[in-house]
Parts: C-alpha cells; structure tokens; sequence
C-alpha cells in the first residue's frame, strides 16, 4: 500500500456556456469558448485531497489528457490541493477522437507505473457523457470498481462505498487498489483560493506522451455528424375535438 | 517689443508672415498677427518673474540653464499632460499597453476562474445589501481566498498582483458586488495602500501580513466634518512629544469606510513642523498607521446610506491617542503628498470595478431587450432601445480601455499618470451611472423593482461620483493640471524669446505652428502610424480636436492668467473636451490593436470607435467655440446671478404661476 491516489482532471468546455455546433457539422467551437474543469472532476479531486487531510493516503496526482491547455485544469487541481501533475499530451487528430477507451488506458499504464492505490474519476464528463472511463480503467486494471460514490470510507486495505443506484443507495466493500467514480452528492469541492493558486505554482506537472506509456489512441469510433438539438416547432390551438382528432389524422399520427 | 526682436530674423519673420499671405482673407493674417502679439503681455510678465528670481542668484545665465535642464528633465510623456500644450506624445496611449509577460497572464487566468465562481455560487449581493453587511461566512471566505491583499508582495503573504492584474479581479468583484467591492477597496485600495506605498520595512514587516490575511482590516482616515474636498483644512491634531518618542493624537473623522470594522488606520493629521531654515512653526499634515490597540480609537454606528449598504462607513474619533514615532507614514510633514497619492494610485481600480459593474447592467438589459414583446415585436428591433443598448456598449468599452490603459501606464513604470487616473474615475462613474439608468429604463416597471436588483446598483454607484475626490473637484484638477503644464511651456517659449537668435529652431517652429493653426492648416501634428489605417479618419479628427484643444488652452492662459484658477465655469468644460480627448484616444488606441491583431471583434471595436470619435469630436469642438464666444461669458454671468439669487432667497426665486 503507497498510500497514493490517482486523480483524472478532464477540461471541458464550461458548463455556463452556450454550445454552438462548428458550421460543417464536425463538432462543436471550441476556439475562445471559455473552458473549467469538468465538475464531477472537481468531486474527485476534492475527495482525494480529503483523504489525504485525514492523513489516509500519501500523495495525491492529478493526470489530465490533452493539449497544452489542459495544464491548466492540473493547475487547478493542484490549487485545490492535489501535489503533482501528470500531463498527458495528446493534441490535433488524436485529441479530436480520444474516447472512454483510449483515456483509461492511459489512466490504467499511468496508476501502474504510479503504483497507485485508489484511482477516483468523475463519474463522467459533462461534454461527451459517455460514463464509460472509470468502468473500462478498472477492467484493464482487473481492479474491483465502486462508481457512482456518494460516499467512501477507508477502512483498512478495503473501500466501503456508497453508491447512487436507481431508486436508492447500494453499499458495498471492495478490495483495493480500486477505482471509484464520484457522483454529484460525495461531497462539496472547494475553491482554489488566491494563495493556493500561487502555492500550486511551485508544483510540478509532468509531461508525458502516449507512446512512452505504451499506450495506442487510435479510436474505433468515427463521429459521422454533430447536430444541434432540433428546434422545438410552434404548436397550434384546435377549438374542438373533432378539429383535433382531424388534424392528427392529418398529419398521421393516427 | 519681444515680438519685434524676433521679426528681425528674417527667417522667423517669414515663417509668420508667409503662410497667412497664402490664404485669401485678410480676416485670418490678422488673426496670426493677434495670436503672436498676444503672446507677449503673458511672455513678458513671466520673463519678468523669471529674472527676479534669478537675480536672487549670483548668476542669471547658470540659472537659466539649470532651470532649462530642468524643464528638459520633466519633460512629460503622459498623453494627457501634452494634449494640454496641443501636442501629441503617443509612447503611452499606442500601441495599447500589455504589460503582462507570459507568467503573470497565465497566473490571472487561473485566478479569475475562481474568483468569478465565488461571486456567482458565494457571495449573495443581495442578502448583503438587506443586512447592511456582508455576510460573515462570505466575508471569510474572501478573506481565505486572498481576496484583501490582492498587491501585497507575496513574501508578506499576499497575492503580489500587479495594478493590471488587480484591475481583472476588481473588475469581477465590479460585476458582482460594490458593497463588497468597497469594503475590499476601503481595505486596500486606500485603506493600507500608505504602507505599500510609502512604508519602511519595517511597517511593511509588522503590518502587511496581517492585513494581507484580512486578519485585520484597514480604513484610510481623511474626511472630516469641516474638510471634505478641501482635504488639506483637516483639524485633527496630532503633536510630538518633547523626546520626540511618539505623538499625540486628537480628532474626528467621518464617512470612514471600514470604520467600524478596521484595527488599523492610516490617519491625516497636522503636526506642527518646524522650517529648519526659518526657525518658523508651521501646521502640517503627517500621515500615520494608528492601531486600535494604541487606546483612545473609538467609532460611532454603521452610518444608514443610500447604496454600497453592504460596506460599513462610520465615524471615528481619536481621543489623546499615543501613536509611536516609528508609526508615522513618509515623512513628517508630508502627509499631503502620501493621501494624493494613494488617491492618485487607487483611481484606476475604481474604473476596472465599474468596467464590471457596466458589463453585467448590459447583460441584464440585453437579456430583457431580447426577449420581451411589445407590439408584437422584440423591443430590441426599435430604435430608442437599440440606441440605448449601442451607447451603453460604447460606455463600457471607453470605461474599460482607459481603466487597462492606466493600469498598464502604471505597471510599466510611469509617474505622470495623474491626469489619466482622473479622468479615469469621472468617466467610469458617470459612464457607469447612464448605463445602470437606461437598463432600468429598457426594463420599465420590472427595472424598477427590487427583485430585478438593478436599482441596489444604481444606489451602490451613486457614491462613485462623490467619494475619492468629487467629481467636481476632480474636474479642476484635470484642469488645472493641463493648465500648468501648459503654462510652463509658454514660459519655455518665453525664455527662449530672450535671446531669439540662438532659439532660432525652436522659435521658428513654435511660430509656424500657431500661424498655421490660426490658418486653419494641418499643424503637422499625426496619429498616423500609431491608429489603425481602417481608423485613419477617427484618427484625424482626434488630430484636429487635439490641434484646436491645445490653441483654445493657450488663449485662455493668455486671457486669464493665473486668474484662470477661478474661472471654475472654463475650467468645468476644459476638462469634458479633455475626458473626451482622452476617451478618443484610448479607444483609438484599443480598437487598433484588435484591427492589427485580427480579433473577431475587430470590426465591431472599429465601429464602437468611430461612432464614439465622431461624437466626441462634434462636442469637443462644440465646447471650444462656446468658449470663444461672446455667449459663454453672458451664459456664465447668467449662471452666477441665478444662483446668487436663489442663495439669497433660500430656495426658488419665482413666484407659484398660481400665485399662492
């Protein structure tokens, strides 16, 4: 047991924003659209620095995958408290189409390498929803999983997890090392003070590449299309139920 | 007779004479005739005081040259100081400032995440308003986010921001909050800016952390009963003791923000001051870090207000307070020079954080104007509404280029940015007092209710044009300040006057540039190169405006003298041609780096600009040829008779048209 936790930081365009779809459909703008933190990353990230508060692990990292600009969600995470960064530098083509599969990968080579004890994720990413990285990091790590925590306790060299079932709570007991994914209610992250922010300067991000992880981002998956949501279209008002009934035949609903 | 020692050089008298001849009427060569001779009563009375003067020294040539170097030493590049004199110094307005290397850009981008987010899901703006304080637990968490020692270095345990990087924060804390905002502002914006500014190391040492922390909370004590805008007649007294060991002080103080609330005061008083030289006692102000802990500091209640409710303002009173001598801010005696300066470093914040406060009033206007139906259109698709939203847009954009001009001037080291910083705080607080106006109007009824929380922000900016020096006064010292500069030129010309020929150079081009202006022709004077080419014809109409500014400023010197101190109804509109110069010139300045630079909003900046430099220019000529003309002298007799009858009277002279 390192006593050391693996944090995932994915940048994501901010939730405040107003999605537009890039106008030959390939995706959405990007360029000069304000960018944070995912929040379910936050929940992680806030987790983790609690465990270390309570003294229950040791070192808290903070890995993001992306271009440049993702060093700055690390630098977040390290304000918030996390100790060091791991930046995973995947830009252009590779960027545009890394998925669920090819993050936890990375995610699964890194908390080997980092010899990690605990990887806590966000449950998913507010841009792509997918919910898919925790589940496949703990299948290529054959390590037990607990998603959707709304709490977790360390009770020894086991994890006891609450998690956010449909239509109620599940608690379980896993073994660790472990990964757990954070659902909205774990807990309440903090705001990087000013201070903190200068602090986290001083902390170091590592750069590191695919390649030297032994980790292949080529996807399987080609987005053929993005659309906005269709336009909610004008209603009308019938003055009887007979008008109803024809119109609905009109337009072959029935 | 000066005038005719210098036509004796043939090359200076043709320099005169030959341009009015080339144009056609006789009207204008007279003018230039009128313009050069006119100079000499002005040029003859202060060649005067300048020879009495050196005749006090054993020689008046080795004077005369020091005070040349002097006057080549001073020589200001401040924008504001040379348009006074009709002149053009661009090394400070273009291009527009980026004083941010790569470090302290990246720093502020993380910072300003962070900082939005607690205004947004922390702060409540209006509970605070409500209770007439901030809440404690928001309080605490500014005080845990850094939030009250934004420049503290950060080997004292602040955040070591620059003025630009302060101004991007403040600016938040603008949008948000400006009850909030004054108590961060009180705090460090003038609160314990002395230390930073003025403080030994030790000070520093001893009385930054603390505050930097918001452990204790700082007031700036200035304003008292009878010293308002006449800030130098303060009362409190404060006197040394025969060791000399500490000083005692005695006084009151009102409307002090954070008053109730600080532990440490940066406090103005006199101190009798001996003149070495004379052996004479004279009163004096002396600035000094008082602690409440010294004993004899008390403060009266939370003063009821009109807005910025959520700031604490009170009275403090000093009661044979025993202040250490180690406390004292600068120099003894000095104290006059450390309040303006705080004041002078403070100003710009004030136009960052209505930058803010402009942004998010237009939003809330923008998001009605778009969305509500009458007359079965959006009401943005009618003119009067898109007026208002253009002209609020323009407002936002002048406030913030000139608070990020300033700020920038400051950050790369200028001294003379006092004009700027001026008109920095009349513009933004009367630009930011329209725009929260017409959001109110655009909105209607619902503007004008609480819930729409537009009106707390009315009343939270009211006090914008009142507090830091009034707008008024600060009118005239944008004025005055021109005015001198101006006026020592004059005296340079002067000088050189006295032996024309070996001034030769000088003279011509002096000469040359009043005739032609006089002419009506291109002084030669040019934004080109500096302004975008796509804004030449902004440009020149700055150009011309500047041209016609800095004549009308020399006639008025010529005219008043030193009388011209008096003249407060000149002064008044001196100063709103030279906001709008200034304005001009700021956003000449941004919308042509956004051109040259490609920015989406390029086009728009560039349309914003121009719309704004043609009216500006429209107002600023409109006001010199008031002031040239016979009407502004019976105007202003007019304006001074009606309101000495109504002081006399107490009140409306007419009577009811009723009769009762």
């Amino acid at each position: 047991m390192t006593g050391r936790v693996l944090v995932g930081v994915k940048r994501v365009i901010d939730y405040a924003v107003k999605i537009r779809v890039k106008p030959d459909n390939t995706g959405v703008v990007t360029d000069g659209v304000k960018h944070s933190m995912n929040p379910f990353c936050e929940i992680a990230v806030e987790e983790a620095v609690r465990l270390k508060e309570k003294k229950l692990v040791k070192e808290v990292v903070a890995v993001s995958c992306g271009p440049q600009q993702a060093q700055e969600t690390i630098r977040t995470a390290l304000a918030m408290g996390a100790d060091r960064g791991i930046h995973v530098e995947v830009s252009g083509k590779d960027y545009e189409s890394l998925g669920p599969l090819q993050v936890s990968k990375i995610l699964a080579a890194l908390a080997k390498k980092e010899d990690a004890s605990l990887v806590i994720l966000g449950k998913q990413a507010i841009d792509d929803d997918c919910n898919q990285t925790g589940q496949m990091t703990a299948a290529l790590l054959d390590w037990p999983q607990g998603t959707f925590a709304s709490e977790v306790t360390l009770e020894g060299d086991k994890l006891k997890v609450v998690r956010e079932i449909d239509g109620g709570l599940e608690t379980i007991k896993i073994n660790m090392p472990a990964v757990v994914t954070a659902d909205l209610r774990l807990n309440t992250p903090r705001y990087a003070t000013l201070p903190n922010i200068m602090k986290a300067k001083k902390k170091k991000i590592a750069n590191v590449k695919p390649g030297d992880l032994g980790v292949d981002v080529s996807s399987r998956v080609e987005v053929l299309r993005v659309d906005e949501p269709p336009q909610r279209q004008a209603g009308m008002k019938v003055e009887s139920v007979e008008e109803l009934v024809g119109k609905l035949k009109e337009a072959g609903r029935i | 007779m000066l005038v005719r020692k210098v036509t004796q050089n043939a090359a200076l008298c043709n320099a005169v004479l030959r341009l009015p001849q080339s144009m056609s009427g006789t009207q204008r060569q007279a003018g230039a005739l009128v313009a050069v001779q006119s100079l000499r009563p002005y040029v003859s009375q202060s060649a005067e005081a300048v020879l009495e003067k050196s005749s006090a020294s054993s020689g008046v040539a080795a004077k005369a040259e020091r005070v040349d170097k002097k006057a080549a030493s001073v020589e200001s590049k401040s924008f504001a100081v040379n348009m006074f004199k009709g002149q053009i110094s661009t090394s400070q307005v273009f291009p527009f400032p980026t004083v941010l290397n790569e470090e302290q850009e990246q720093f502020l981008r993380e910072l300003v995440g962070p900082c939005s987010k607690f205004f947004e899901e922390v702060n409540d703006p209006a509970k605070n308003d409500q209770l007439e304080k901030v809440e404690d637990q928001t309080l605490e968490g500014l005080k845990e986010m850094g939030a009250f020692g934004l420049q503290v270095p950060a080997d004292l345990g602040g955040v070591g921001l620059n003025n630009t990087q302060y101004a991007r924060l403040v600016e938040i804390v603008g949008l948000h909050d400006l009850g909030v905002g004054i108590t961060l502002g009180a705090h460090q914006s003038i609160g314990f800016k002395g230390i930073l500014l003025f403080g030994n190391e030790q000070q520093k040492e001893k009385y930054l952390p603390k505050l930097a922390s918001g452990e204790t909370i700082a007031a700036f004590c200035l304003t008292e009963p009878s010293s308002g805008s006449d800030a130098a007649s303060i009362r409190s007294v404060a006197v040394q003791s025969p060791c000399g060991k500490y000083f005692t002080l005695n006084g009151s103080k009102i409307w002090i923000s954070n008053g109730g609330l600080a532990e440490i005061f940066t406090v103005f008083a006199k101190t009798p001051v001996k003149d070495e030289k004379t052996g004479e006692v004279k009163d004096k102000i002396t600035a000094f870090i008082v602690e409440k802990s010294f004993g004899g500091v008390t403060h009266g209640p939370p003063e009821k207000k009109m807005g910025i409710k959520a700031s604490n303002t009170a009275e403090v009173y000093f009661e044979n307070v025993r202040i250490p001598a180690e406390c004292v801010l600068g120099e003894i005696g000095g104290g006059f020079k450390v309040a303006m300066n705080i004041l002078n470093n403070g100003r710009f914040g004030m136009a960052a954080a209505l930058s803010g406060t402009m942004k998010g009033v237009l939003a809330k206007a923008v998001d009605h104007a778009a969305n509500r139906t009458q007359f079965g259109n959006k009401i943005h698709n009618y003119g009067v509404i898109q007026e208002k939203m253009a002209r609020m847009a323009m407002m936002q954009y002048v406030t913030e280029s000139m608070a990020y001009m300033v700020s920038g001037n400051m950050d790369s080291g200028a001294t003379d940015f006092q004009i700027e910083a001026a008109i920095s705080k009349i513009f933004a607080s009367e630009a930011a007092w329209t725009v929260t106006d017409e959001c109110i109007q655009i909105m209607g009824g619902m503007g004008f209710m609480k819930d729409a929380g537009v009106e707390r922000v009315l009343r939270d900016l009211r006090i914008f044009r009142i507090f830091e020096g009034t707008n008024d006064i600060l009118r005239l010292f944008v004025a005055l300040n021109g005015f001198q500069n101006a006026g020592n030129q004059l005296k340079n010309l002067q000088k050189a006057l006295k032996s024309p020929f070996s001034n030769a150079g000088l003279l011509a081009g002096e000469i040359t540039k009043r005739a032609k202006r006089k002419a009506g022709m291109g002084t030669g004077l040019t934004l080109q190169g500096s302004v975008h080419p796509e804004l030449a014809h902004s440009g020149a109409l700055a150009v011309k405006a500047i041209e016609q500014f800095g004549e009308v400023i020399e006639e008025l010197l010529l005219k008043h003298g030193k009388r011209i101190i008096d003249e407060q109804f000149v002064l008044k509109r001196v100063a709103d041609c030279a906001i709008d110069l200034y304005a001009m010139v700021v956003v000449l300045s941004r919308a042509s780096r956004s051109l040259s630079q490609g920015h989406s909003s390029a086009q728009h900046e560039k349309m914003l600009c121009e719309t704004w430099c043609t009216e500006a220019h429209e107002r600023i000529m409109q006001d010199i040829k008031f002031l040239r003309s016979g009407t502004s002298k019976q105007i202003f007799k007019n304006l001074r008779a009606i309101s000495a009858a109504v002081v006399e009277n107490g009140g409306v002279v007419s009577p009811h048209p009723l009769g009762f």
